[in-house]
């Protein structure tokens, strides 16, 4: 019931923002706001209509991305004419109504609303977190009485512990219950609700449990006052006193729009930036949380290992000389490089340069893809080829071996917004898991893919009804020995819904879901994905750029290879390295990253590098001038014109190219000649303790371990400092 | 919370040995018959309409509502159990703490008080030896104060589990106390001699036959 109901007011909601394709009944309607006329379609409501002119009702209830709640009735305004004033967020217009946003009787029912609403609020503001960015103190500012006339006492709610990343204090709390409809809504999961009645109602889980979401902490962001506030950003700032840098998030590979606020040098917290397209107005909550790991386990100063085997810190020319004279040495196969999954698009096209003006092209990334068939060469093999907003147009999904859910959370938030609104099919091959929304399971072998690309399976007889069918592999699959055959396989299961689905040229299939943010850059710029071409000539020089995914050890490499790692983490591949070069972490340096649909973002720089670490790229320039193979771009601008000149769409900011050819690349898919193994499609990220820790910066940040520990032990079993 | 405590109103479950999500609670299979039916009332779709009913027998057949009772009804009816809480902690007649056999639920509100429901309390407290919200040790006389129950006329009147005692004194509430503790459930309604809720001293009101066919016509129609 969930679905039938909002599914017509998310219609309403959404049809005029012109947000997706939703067919709309377009009788243009004509109201009047503050006697100004406005063509608005019939079903839009009183705000959205005001809001086209450009007038801002107040509201605490009301989100555009949920479904009306109409509880908060702080958006009543007067129609004229009308005997009661009426809430906007929740009533359609009608023809020919005078919508009066600032009449009399509109400002003495915002004057009584807010009363109301403070008159159970706690003085907290000196020490709520919220204050500074609190719609409540900005719409009582602005909308309320200057004077109060409340002389009773105020009722106090016991706070919640529904995890180690949202701190409660219900007391704060309004009732306006968009937690509750995000929960229930975008995240999927039904735990919050609003229990009791009247004065005594709280908001809260009635049982002792834990808000177990990947998207969790996004309610920070709904909540409009402070009854629900990041526990790990408690206390430590206030709104005006950071800087805001719009970045991107390179966790993982969806590229989600952010936000960092910083001050002092210092990352306080990251906030989501909207972004209709890649994120809309959410981030996961490793996105999120995952920053204090940016302040550990960093690596500040070159570093050499000396002859008892301990690395001690040196000074650049020191490191940089010795890069040097190592690179000097070495020609062709005897040096190679392995790329990692943070990397930015200029470090990538930096090393390339250098490693093939020593004529050597082994460079490889950590992500395995298979090279059979047409493999990297034809981009529409490896990217999401469809774009997020693709989901909101399909009408039938099949997932293969993959969990969106905690590989890429936004991209199955699009899933279910999808799945709730649109009345998406979704099935899936790959081990069950729990997606936030209901699909058909076919099975786990590989066996079941076989059947469905010949056309024996019995599902295929709801795949041929499709009329707009979009198959998403999962970059984990690909990363077993058979990849090459399940991609055949996909690509056939692809190839054939199109053509039964009748669906028109520019319709995509194929989607591959990556988990890394730096894979899709590097395949653009010719990396080689797998580390097999190391394996098969190990070389003698090793350039690790940020590889910790530990594909490539010592004893791979012969005996007295030399390993240089440049990151910015002490994770896997500093331990193991000869000489390590420190760089920069994405929220430090300007990088070019491409998102797993093939749209370049770009990040900026947010705080400096800490201690002596530099941009990757700048790292490389160095070290090829000194090795006598002079890079030849001296400034950033330099650079993307070299990126520009390898691959046009890497400084297209903000833009998708589409990738063609399909058919092609399915014919010569077609000529691969493997086999599936009997090995099930289990993705690696099976259930939410997997999410959290998966990259060397969340690996190193405290939150994220106590995010482990609450999913493992149990909300209670995580030590939080009292004053929370 | 400004109004007198009923049983413990509290808004948030906390596990207990007795009240936990393992407390065993089935449907017996009649019951089951019962919810089928109840669940049959409503369209396609919107099984949810029957948590309210469906709520109320299971409280009917454990007496009061465990947690895992609410959670099986969750699962009866394909709901998520957070939306079963809500409606649960809503309504104050869900009971979610036990309660014991016979729940004497006395009206303490205005009509009431002013023909001495007071010494009815009183009564009641001093014969099962308990306060308003606590249970007698052998499990068998919960006391709680309710809001109206709608009897005014026959004020004051107590309701024990679906039936009401009417027209009170505070001996017939010992005497129905009595009846009870021997395991026997006295006949419901007034104690004073009355039916129901006729006037007390004899009919003001309808005391002729009514006037027939042709009463108060013109003679010449």
């Amino acid at each position: 019931m969930l679905r039938t109901h909002s599914s017509s007011l998310a219609m309403s909601v959404s049809s005029s923002q012109g947000l997706t394709s939703i067919r709309a009944s377009s009788n243009m309607v004509e109201v009047f706001v503050d006697g100004k006329p406005v063509m608005v379609e019939s079903g839009t409501t009183v705000l959205q209509a005001c809001e086209k002119v450009g007038v801002q009702i107040p509201r605490f209830c009301y989100h555009d991305r949920l479904s009306v709640a109409g509880n908060c009735r702080m958006c009543l305004v007067e129609i004229e004419k009308a005997p009661k004033p009426v809430a906007a967020c929740a009533m359609p217009v009608m023809k020919g109504w005078n919508i009066l946003t600032n009449s009399e009787k509109t400002r003495k029912a915002r004057e009584g609303v807010m009363e109301f609403l403070l008159s159970n609020h706690p003085l907290d503001c000196p020490i709520c977190d919220q204050g500074g960015e609190c719609d409540l103190q900005d719409q009582s500012m602005m909308f309320g009485a200057d004077r109060s006339r409340f002389t009773e006492g105020k009722r106090a709610v016991e706070d919640k512990n529904i995890g180690p990343l949202i701190k409660t204090i219900m007391t704060r709390c309004i009732h306006c219950t968009r937690c509750v409809r995000f929960a229930s809504e975008v995240a999927g999961v039904e735990d919050l609700g609003t229990t009791g009645r009247g004065n005594s109602m709280q908001i809260g889980t009635y049982v002792e449990k834990m808000f177990m979401s990947e998207l969790s902490g996004n309610v920070i962001d709904l909540c409009p006052v402070g009854a629900l506030t990041s526990k790990p950003y408690a206390f430590t700032a206030r709104p005006w006193e950071t800087r805001k840098t719009e970045s991107i998030d390179v966790l993982d590979a969806v590229g989600s729009n952010i936000v960092v606020s910083t001050r002092g040098g210092e990352v306080m917290r990251i906030l989501p930036r909207l972004n209709e397209d890649v994120n809309e107005e959410w981030i996961s909550d490793k996105t999120r949380f995952a920053y204090d790991g940016l302040k550990r386990q960093r690596l500040t100063q070159p570093m050499v290992k000396d002859a008892s085997g301990q690395l001690v810190a040196t000074t650049w020319e020191d490191v940089l000389t010795r890069v040097a004279g190592a690179l000097q040495g070495v020609q062709g196969s005897e040096v190679g490089a392995v790329a990692g999954g943070m990397v930015d698009a200029e470090a990538l096209v930096a090393l390339k340069d250098l490693l093939n003006r020593l004529d050597s092209d082994t460079l490889c990334t950590e992500e395995i893809f298979p090279m059979a068939g047409a493999g990297t060469d034809l981009r529409s093999n490896y990217l999401l080829n469809s774009r997020i907003t693709g989901i909101e147009e399909c009408d039938f999904l099949l997932l293969v071996g993959t969990n969106p859910r905690y590989e890429a959370p936004l991209f199955n938030s699009r899933i279910r917004k999808s799945w709730l609104h649109n009345e998406l099919q979704v099935a899936m091959v790959g081990h069950k898991v729990d997606l936030s929304y209901s699909y058909k399971h076919l099975g786990e072998t590989t066996q079941v893919l076989q059947e469905i690309a010949a056309g024996t399976h019995p599902f295929c007889k709801v795949l041929v009804q499709a009329k707009k069918p979009v198959v998403v592999l999962g970059s984990s699959t690909l990363q077993r020995e058979d990849g090459a055959a399940i991609f055949k396989a996909v690509s056939t299961i692809a190839q054939n819904s199109r053509v039964s689905s009748g669906v028109e040229d520019g319709w995509k299939v194929l989607n591959v879901l990556h988990r890394v943010a730096s894979q899709v850059a590097a395949l653009d710029l010719g990396y080689k994905p797998g580390v097999n071409a190391i394996q098969k000539n190990p070389p003698k020089v090793l350039f690790l750029l940020g590889a910790d995914a530990g594909c490539i050890t010592r004893a791979d490499l012969p005996k007295d290879s030399f390993i240089i790692y440049q990151g910015h983490h002490g994770d896997v591949g500093a331990v193991m390295a000869d000489v390590i070069l420190p760089g920069a972490a994405y929220t430090e340096k300007n990088g070019t990253y491409v998102n797993t649909e093939g749209r370049a973002q770009q990040t900026r720089v947010a705080v400096t590098a800490p201690g002596m670490a530099r941009e990757d790229w700048k790292v490389l320039r160095a070290i090829s001038e000194l090795a006598g193979v002079t890079l030849p771009y001296d400034t950033l601008a330099e650079v993307r014109r070299r990126l520009e000149e390898v691959s046009p769409n890497l400084v297209r900011y903000d833009d998708v190219e589409e990738a063609n050819y399909f058919k092609q690349a399915h014919e010569l898919s077609k000529a691969v000649n493997q086999s599936l193994l009997a090995a099930p499609l289990v993705p690696p990220q099976l259930t939410v303790k997997d999410f959290y820790m998966t990259d060397p910066i969340s690996r190193a940040s405290q939150t994220m371990a106590k995010c482990v520990k609450a999913v493992t032990e149990g909300a209670a079993a995580v030590d939080e400092p009292s004053v929370c | 919370i400004f109004y007198p405590a009923l049983i413990k109103t509290h808004i948030f479950h906390r596990d207990t040995p007795a009240n936990n999500p393992e407390t065993p609670f089935e449907f017996t299979p009649e019951h089951m018959k019962r919810v089928d039916a109840i669940i049959n009332n409503y369209p396609e779709g919107h099984k949810a309409a029957a948590t309210i009913p469906v709520l109320d027998l299971a409280q009917r057949q454990h007496g009061w509502l465990p947690i895992s009772a609410m959670n099986k009804v969750a699962e009866i009816l394909g709901i998520a159990q957070m939306r079963v809480y809500e409606v649960a902690t809503f309504y104050t007649m869900f009971l979610r703490e036990p309660v014991g056999k016979y729940h004497v639920q006395i009206c303490t509100t205005t009509p009431c008080m002013l023909c001495d429901s007071d010494s009815i309390l009183e009564a009641i407290q001093n014969k099962l030896g308990i306060k308003v919200g606590e249970t007698t040790a052998d499990k068998l006389f919960t006391l709680t104060e309710v809001e109206c129950l709608g009897a005014c006329v026959n004020a004051p009147m107590v309701q024990i589990n679906d039936n009401y005692y009417e027209d009170l004194k505070p001996s017939d509430i010992e005497q129905i106390i009595d009846e009870l503790k021997a395991d026997r459930v006295p006949p419901p309604g007034p104690r004073s001699g009355r039916f129901s809720c006729e006037p007390a001293g004899g009919l003001t009101s309808l005391t002729e036959p009514p006037p027939g066919p042709g009463f108060g016509v013109r003679p010449d129609l």
